[in-house]
């Protein structure tokens, strides 16, 4: 028997994007005592001036209702609208059911396809790919695509290499069809030789089996900065230039440039060794939000939208990079002004 | 073919010029990365990803952490090019 399958693609768009700040702001002042480190120090490895941290209270999937409500609305959707949700985390403190069914709950739509996916800070990018496709080839009409984290639940304040680095956010976007394309192909992979460089253990076996706990901390993200520095300024530059040629743009061409927002000094390299001519705008949230992981890109393209209204439609770079190691890039054409605020 | 000292240095300069921002006429064999020309641990990342490209040479982790002075470098390049 021969099994029936629409072939016409569907082109595929951001129609809207929304972010969740935590309200406290943590500058690096508050930090440094812990980890015999200095405001000066901070600032001058990662451009870090102040994060943000959620309360105590606030969880993962509070912060990614507002920033899925605002991104609904701002589509010109309501949650029943919303035909699947793809979660992009690692800081759900649940193996299952999924951060992305709960977040369903929260939305009052019972029914939307609703997954998580792990792909660190590199998770965003993985999820653009996927709702991508699955607009694409019809299997839904908009896609849910969100990247939060609340880092700092699995974060050591006494850890000198990470400490000041990861915070807590929430960033989403609708993913639906539009008349032309609005997402290029996506280059992305893993160099998983290098997976023990950020870790996030012990494991829950490890955990369990270990009862007096004594000399097994809480799992918390351990990271080789160096050694993430070097695969970051050596082999991401070469990928996100293979995601701009397959869009058919060059670094002429490009407007926009959104890279995960783990290291200012990252940022810096990447676009001294891509070339980006000054023309490109590039998306310096890290300094006043740290690393949120997954959560990185889309806020920084919602903040470089409230200061830059006149980007909306124009063309985006995205390259996420992380614990994997794995990495994803593809253009994308920013959302549209907003039908709602 | 074997790099020569001379032209390793002078490839290294230009390296550390790009990097760091600092005038190639205070880098000499004897000038240590951190306490001479300000080159931190991330600029020392940069350094090397650079000289790897382009002298064709593999610095291991290990090997990075041993180079105190630009002739530590120039020296590891031209004995493993």
């Amino acid at each position: 028997m021969a099994i029936k399958f629409t072939t016409e693609p569907q082109n595929a768009r951001i129609l809207s994007v929304g972010a969740y700040r935590p309200a406290r702001s943590v500058p690096n002042s508050e930090l440094v005592e812990r980890i015999e480190s200095s405001d000066e120090w901070i600032q001058q490895r990662t451009g870090i001036e102040s994060r943000r941290f959620a309360a105590a209270d606030e969880s993962l999937i509070d912060m990614a209702t507002h920033s899925s409500l605002q991104a609904i609305s701002r589509a010109g959707l309501t949650p029943e609208d919303i035909d699947a949700v793809i979660f992009a985390t690692i800081s759900y403190p649940y193996q299952a059911p999924s951060a992305a069914t709960e977040l369903l709950t929260r939305l009052n739509n019972s029914t939307a396809a609703a997954f998580d996916i792990s792909a660190a800070c590199a998770g965003f990018c993985y999820a653009v790919a996927l709702a991508n496709d699955i607009v694409r080839s019809r299997n839904a009409k908009n896609v849910l695509v969100v990247g939060a984290e609340k880092l700092s639940d699995f974060t050591d304040p006494d850890d000198r290499a990470t400490a000041f680095i990861f915070a807590d956010g929430a960033g989403s976007v609708v993913i639906g069809p539009s008349q032309d394309v609005g997402i290029g192909p996506t280059v992305w992979g893993a160099n998983s030789e290098t997976r023990d460089a950020i870790l996030l253990e012990p494991s829950y076996l490890e955990y369990k089996n270990n009862p007096d706990r004594t000399e097994l901390p809480w799992p918390n993200i351990a990271q080789q900065g160096q050694t993430v520095f070097r695969w970051a300024v050596y082999e991401i530059a070469p990928i996100a230039l293979r995601a701009l040629e397959g869009a058919g743009l060059t670094p002429e061409t490009l407007d926009v440039f959104i890279p995960h927002q783990a290291n200012d000094r990252i940022i810096d390299s990447l676009v001294k060794s891509m070339k980006l001519p000054d023309s490109v705008v590039v998306a310096r949230d890290i300094r006043t939000s740290g690393n949120t992981s997954s959560a990185s890109i889309p806020l920084a393209m919602d903040a470089l939208l409230a200061e830059r209204p006149d980007l909306h439609g124009k063309s985006a770079l995205l390259v996420g990079f992380g614990a994997g190691l794995v990495y994803a890039g593809q253009v994308v054409e920013l959302p549209p002004v907003p039908k709602s605020t | 073919m074997a790099l020569t000292q001379d032209a390793v240095l002078a490839g290294i300069k230009e390296i550390v010029v790009e990097v760091a921002g600092i005038d190639a006429g205070i880098i000499a064999m004897d000038k240590k990365f951190t306490d001479d020309l300000d080159v931190d641990s991330l600029s020392m990342v940069e350094v090397v990803v650079a000289a790897e490209e382009k002298f064709g040479v593999k610095i291991p982790d290990e090997e990075v952490t041993k180079m105190a002075t630009i002739g530590d470098a120039v020296n590891f390049i031209v004995n493993n090019s």
